[in-house]
C-alpha cells in the first residue's frame, strides 16, 4: 500500500490527513508536504494519522524534522492518533512527551496549549 | 529447523517486501499473532536502517533476511554489506536527523532479544521471539 495525503485549512491550522504506510520508501513523500506547507507559510499542523497503517522510525524522523521547522517559525505540530499500535512507538521512543497527540481532529484544532 | 531467505538490492522501494515475506513465514512457524506487528516493525526497521547505511556509504550490493525457525525460537537475521565507516553520527544527505538513532531505539525498545553488531564487511542484526506451544503442539 502507498502514502496518500491530503490537506485542507481549519482556521488557522492545516490538516494534513495521512493514509497507507509511512515508511523508509514513502517518508521522503510525507517529508515533502511538511517542507513544502512550512515554506508556503502554514505553521501550525495537525496530521491526522487515523488512516494510517503502518509507521516505522522513518515516519517519527520526518514528524520530528516537521515539528523542528514549524518550532522555527513558533508554529506547531500536532498528532491526531487512536492507534495502540502506532502510539506504542511513540512511546518506546519517547516521543510521546514531544508531540502533543489527540483523539480527534476537532480537539486537535481547538488545542492551544 | 527451516529457513527462508530473502537477498534484496539495498533500495527502499524494497523493504515492504522484506516485512510482508517476514510476517508470513512468522505466522506460519507459529509466533503468537499479537507478536506480528512487532516482528513485522522490527524487520522494517533493520532492513531500513541496512538500506540507510548502504545508501550513505555509497555502497552497491544486498540486503540479506534470513527466516529461521528453530521450533522453539523464531530467528531473524539481518545482514548488510556497507563497511564500518557508513554507521553515521547523523544523517547528513538532507535526510531528518536522528534517523538511525530513532531506528535503533525502536528496535531497542521492541525486541527483548536483540543483538547489533558491525564489522568491516557489514552488519548483522539478529532478533528472535518465542514460538507459541500451541503452534509447537500442532
Amino acid at each position: 500500500m502507498d502514502l496518500s495525503l491530503s490537506t485542507r485549512t481549519v482556521g488557522d491550522r492545516t490538516v494534513v490527513e495521512v493514509g497507507g504506510e509511512i515508511d523508509v520508501y514513502t517518508a521522503p513523500k510525507l517529508r515533502e508536504q511538511l517542507v513544502e506547507l512550512v515554506n508556503d507559510g502554514s505553521y501550525h499542523l495537525v496530521v491526522d494519522m487515523e488512516g494510517v497503517d503502518f509507521l516505522d522510525s522513518t515516519g517519527l524522523g520526518v514528524l520530528v524534522g516537521g515539528l523542528k521547522r514549524v518550532r522555527a517559525h513558533e508554529g506547531s505540530l500536532r498528532l491526531v492518533c487512536n492507534q495502540e499500535r502506532i502510539l506504542k512507538i511513540f512511546r518506546i521512543t519517547g516521543l510521546t512527551k514531544v508531540f502533543p497527540i489527540h483523539t480527534s481532529v476537532e480537539d486537535a484544532v481547538q488545542a492551544t496549549d | 529447523m527451516a529457513t527462508v531467505e530473502l537477498r534484496f538490492s539495498a533500495l527502499p522501494e524494497h523493504v515492504r517486501t522484506a516485512r510482508l515475506v517476514a510476517a508470513a513465514v512468522a505466522r506460519r512457524a507459529g509466533v503468537d499473532e499479537s507478536v506480528l506487528d512487532e516482528v513485522r516493525l522490527a524487520v522494517g526497521e533493520a532492513c531500513s536502517r541496512a538500506v540507510g547505511l548502504h545508501r550513505r556509504g555509497g555502497v552497491t550490493g544486498a540486503v540479506r533476511v534470513a527466516l529461521v525457525d528453530q521450533e522453539k525460537r523464531f530467528l531473524i537475521e539481518v545482514e548488510d554489506e556497507a563497511g564500518l565507516d557508513t554507521v553515521p553520527a547523523t544523517a547528513a544527505d538532507g535526510g531528518d536527523p536522528d534517523e538511525d538513532t530513532l531506528g535503533l531505539a525502536v528496535l531497542t525498545g521492541l525486541v527483548e532479544d536483540l543483538e547489533v553488531t558491525s564489522g568491516a564487511g557489514g552488519g548483522l542484526i539478529r532478533m528472535s521471539w518465542p514460538v507459541s506451544a500451541d503452534a509447537l503442539a500442532v
